[in-house]
């Protein structure tokens, strides 16, 4: 008879360190492949403080993260939220931060969750590997704090803050979508900064160059070729290189912001796989601790109460529901993945004839490394799931009196379905596409950006203020136009046009 | 494989930077919140720090996103009743995107809520002010003293010796002492070492030999270090200079001012009485109340106890005046008046007060402000003050209160810091 790893509720470091190794041999036996793990045991004051953070470990100063520290410490003073029990930062080694609040049984479970289960998926998943580098980014975020910390000595706060204001404002268009970027560390990226400084003044030199060349470069002013050549969909990165006005430094603030928003750009795709894979593998991981005796009744009893309290779907109705919750959605698919793997029904033969019956860690692993939210949707949401969950999809339009029902979960509505929940995680959808139209280089330099409709849905007003801060990063004229099939919808002007 | 580390005695205030630059940022929005609650809190949370709301518009990041409008589709969990094709009447200003989020927890959500510390409320509370003309300073010599070093000492404790000057003193001693017999030494060896082979015998040879023994012995028997060399740092204490300032609360109890008007002037007393506290932690409070009578009392009496009776403002001029003859001498001491009452006096005391102000009172004092609480118009009191104003206008200065809202703007007036 083995003996159980632990009885009480009050944790050590000692069980932490078995416990660790029990899941980690555990994990191995599973075959998830994992960064080595840190494992950081922190006060409540702290989580709060991580909190601030949004996930960095290191993070240069700025007062946005101030007033989201001020808002965690009000509400969770006043007993108004709880907090995480884990943050996990996808770095290597994985760093994962406990609460020391938490019970011995917790302790456990984030280790699962956190330690295996999200560490596997960072070191896994094709979004990851292609735009983040675990390696590097601790070494880039001390670059950066330096860096700013150091361009507000010799600048000023006021003026840092004002440029990293505005780029936090188009953080969402500072990320590449299709081209991999080159991996750094932060000594080359210093030795580098010099280098770049000098070059890229020289470059925007060129570019806003007034003296005309020669006598004939006037006459093909009109035919010449538009700046940019292709509409940028990356408006930070545009503005780093080309905006007429900025100091090197700014340049490089722009581009700090830019390398941050790349990284967390995966882990804005990816919450549904990424939590669902975490929730299955500490359901799994721990299970398979008690059916070898590892973990006591009451363990299980305290862990299956969170596990249930965390994957709960509150009905689209009900006063606190706040959207699908990704972790019940993850959860559910990824169960429902090896269920179709071990125990296939005669649907599942017929929805997912490749699987069925397949090895079902394989399977999960190849699903884990290759989608993202919004292809793992499409391609493995299953009739059950969608009829566990009673999913059914409304259309909005303006056009129409009422809202309609499109489709609900029964035959004739599972694809459809299924479909228009992948495109509730596809980020092109969701966030506004607005790119780079055009420069006016020989005349008012004014900068010219394209918003392309979809599905006819305008601009929220914040827009008028965002305008205001790539204005200030452009320094001329800043026009942006709403284009739905080829028509303007609406314009947008900063400084505002007079009526 | 994994590494467990124990974080917890790391600092915890990592965000502390971030917290000062929001409120370093929206500096005007919380002062105003504060001076807001000033006049909301009741007289014992007056100095407590606590939530302050400033409006979320004022405080936004702006992104860029999706506004209501053209075709949207939604994705929901738990359908109870629906079938395909069904039609629900859009709600109201709703939009179908969730509904409308009226909050229920009692803070609008256009407010965004935080708490500072009582030392962070006050800061934004008196921030900008300062006693007028603050300018005698004294030598006290007795209150506080600071150390500066005052050179090298022969005597002193152990735990101060200066050991560079120490050693070097003895050798100073060892040089002085021996420096004829180092002389006669060396000439002596130089005539040994002249002398021949054959020369070195006989009683010369030994005397010169005994000498040299003699000298090198004494040489050796001079102390290396002797107490008469030890060096001490010498520190003497300096008196710092010292602004000393006294306040002079003097508030009218009698019966003619209701209970909301005293209450009003105990708001602003406890206000001046804070920022004295605060920023001057060596000013001395004096706490006078006056109906037909003046009486000095404490702070505890001044602010919670009651009493009433007729109104002799002329009193408590006069019981100032003995005051500041008796133990606040006007060449060392910065003295401060602060005054509130509803305006109302006996009609022939008013005369007095003038009196007493401009000759005994005004001339003592650095500065002096009276407070009139009342919504009636101004009684004889006001218009006798108007005329000490005219004639001292850098030392008296009047306001006039009708709400508790206008308290802390009032006074946040009398003592803004006014720039040279």
């Amino acid at each position: 008879m083995t003996q159980p790893l632990f009885t009480t509720s009050e944790w050590n470091f000692d069980l932490i360190r078995d416990c660790d190794r029990a899941i980690g041999e555990l994990a191995r036996e599973f075959r998830l492949d994992t960064y080595p793990n840190q494992i950081e045991v922190i006060s409540s004051e702290q989580m709060m403080d991580a909190y601030a953070a949004v996930g960095m470990p290191i993070g240069y100063h700025h007062w946005s993260y101030g007033k989201q520290f001020l808002s965690t410490e009000h509400s969770y003073k006043r007993g108004q939220m709880g907090l995480a029990y884990e943050i996990v930062i996808n770095s290597n080694p994985c760093i994962a931060y406990l609460m020391e609040e938490n019970t011995m049984a917790m302790q456990a479970l984030v280790i699962a969750h956190a330690c295996y289960g999200h560490n596997s998926f960072f070191k896994g998943n094709y979004l990851f590997k292609t735009w983040t580098d675990a390696d590097s980014i601790i070494d880039y975020l001390v670059f950066a704090k330096n860096y700013i910390s150091k361009c507000e000595e010799r600048y000023g706060i006021d003026q840092v803050e004002e440029i990293i204001d505005s780029c936090h404002a188009l953080m969402n268009y500072g990320v590449d979508r299709y081209k991999r970027p080159y991996p750094i560390s932060a000594q080359e990226e210093e030795q580098r900064q010099a280098e770049r400084e000098e070059y890229l003044q020289r470059q925007v030199n060129d570019l806003w160059r007034t003296i005309p060349k020669s006598e004939h470069a006037e006459g093909d002013a009109k035919t010449a070729q538009r700046f940019p050549s292709e509409p940028q969909e990356n408006i930070l990165y545009f503005l780093e290189k080309n905006s007429p006005l900025l100091e090197s430094w700014q340049r490089e603030i722009i581009r700090i912001v830019r390398k941050i928003a790349q990284y967390f750009y995966p882990q804005r795709q990816t919450q549904v796989m990424n939590e669902g894979w975490a929730c299955f593998w500490h359901y799994t991981l721990l299970n398979e601790l008690y059916a070898r005796g590892l973990v006591t009744d009451g363990f299980m009893l305290e862990f299956l109460q969170s596990h249930t309290s965390v994957i709960a779907q509150l009905p689209y109705d009900h006063p606190y529901f706040s959207g699908i919750n990704p972790y019940t959605l993850g959860f559910a698919m990824m169960m429902d993945i090896r269920r179709i793997c071990e125990n296939p029904t005669a649907e599942d033969r017929d929805w997912f004839p490749d699987i069925a019956g397949k090895d079902w860690n394989e399977t999960l692993q190849f699903a884990m490394r290759n989608f993202k939210d919004e292809s793992f949707i499409l391609q493995f949401l299953s009739p059950k799931v969608m009829r566990d969950l009673k999913l059914f999809s409304i259309i909005d339009d303006d056009n129409e009196d009422n809202i309609e029902v499109a489709a609900i979960h029964n035959e004739g509505g599972f694809r459809k379905l299924r479909e228009m929940l992948a495109g509730q995680y596809n980020l092109g959808n969701r966030e506004p596409n607005i790119q780079v139209y055009s420069v006016n280089i020989r005349g008012d330099r004014s900068l010219t950006l394209h918003h392309t409709m979809h599905d006819r849905k305008p601009l929220a007003d914040s827009v008028h203020e965002v305008l205001r801060h790539l204005h200030r990063l452009w320094g001329f004229d800043v026009h942006l136009y709403s284009v739905d099939n080829g028509e303007i919808k609406a314009e947008y002007h900063c400084p505002p046009k007079p009526e | 494989m994994s590494y467990i580390i124990d974080r917890r005695l790391n600092t915890k205030n990592k965000s502390a930077v971030n917290r000062q630059r929001f409120l370093r940022r929206y500096r005007a929005q919380i002062h105003k919140a504060v001076s807001d609650a000033v006049g909301e809190r009741s007289i014992k949370d007056m100095d407590r720090g606590g939530k302050i709301s400033i409006p979320t518009k004022d405080i936004g990041e702006p992104v860029i996103y999706h506004g209501s409008g053209g075709r949207s589709t939604r994705v929901l969990p738990g359908n109870k009743h629906f079938s395909e094709g069904d039609l629900i009447p859009r709600p109201e200003g709703g939009g179908g995107e969730g509904g409308s989020k009226a909050s229920n927890t009692g803070e609008g959500e256009d407010d965004f809520s935080f708490t500072i510390s009582q030392e962070e409320f006050l800061n934004f509370m008196f921030e900008g002010l300062e006693l007028p003309n603050l300018v005698k300073r004294q030598l006290t010599g007795v209150e506080e003293f600071k150390q500066v070093r005052a050179g090298i000492a022969n005597e002193g404790t152990p735990g101060k010796i200066n050991i560079v000057r120490s050693l070097r003193s003895a050798n100073m001693r060892r040089i002085a002492l021996t420096g004829k017999k180092r002389k006669r030494l060396a000439e002596l060896e130089a005539t040994l070492e002249a002398l021949s082979p054959g020369e070195r015998t006989g009683p010369g040879y030994d005397a010169l030999l005994d000498e040299i023994a003699k000298l090198r012995k004494a040489i050796a028997a001079t102390p290396w270090l002797d107490t008469f060399d030890l060096k001490y740092n010498l520190h003497i204490k300096q008196p710092i200079p010292r602004s000393k300032a006294v306040m002079f609360c003097i508030m009218d109890v009698s019966g003619s001012m209701d209970q909301a008007t005293k209450d009003i002037a105990k708001r602003f007393f406890i206000l001046l009485y804070l920022f004295l506290q605060r920023n001057y932690e060596k000013t001395e409070v004096v706490f006078i109340r006056h109906h037909t009578i003046a009486k000095e009392v404490d702070e505890d009496e001044f602010f919670h106890s009651r009493e009433t009776g007729g109104t002799v403002v002329s009193s408590s001029l006069r019981l100032m005046h003995e005051i500041i003859t008796d133990r606040y001498s006007p060449s060392e001491w910065n003295i401060y008046g602060a005054q509130a009452s509803d305006g109302d006096n006996w009609d022939d005391d008013s005369g007095n007060c003038k009196e007493l102000m401009l000759n005994n009172v005004l001339p003592n004092c650095q500065h002096y402000s009276y407070i009139e609480i009342t919504p009636r118009s101004h009684q004889s009191l006001w218009h006798t003050y108007e005329e000490v104003q005219a004639t001292c206008p850098d030392r008296f200065a009047m306001q006039h209160i009708v709400t508790a809202a206008d308290i802390y703007p009032v006074f946040r007036e009398l003592f803004h810091k006014r720039v040279a």
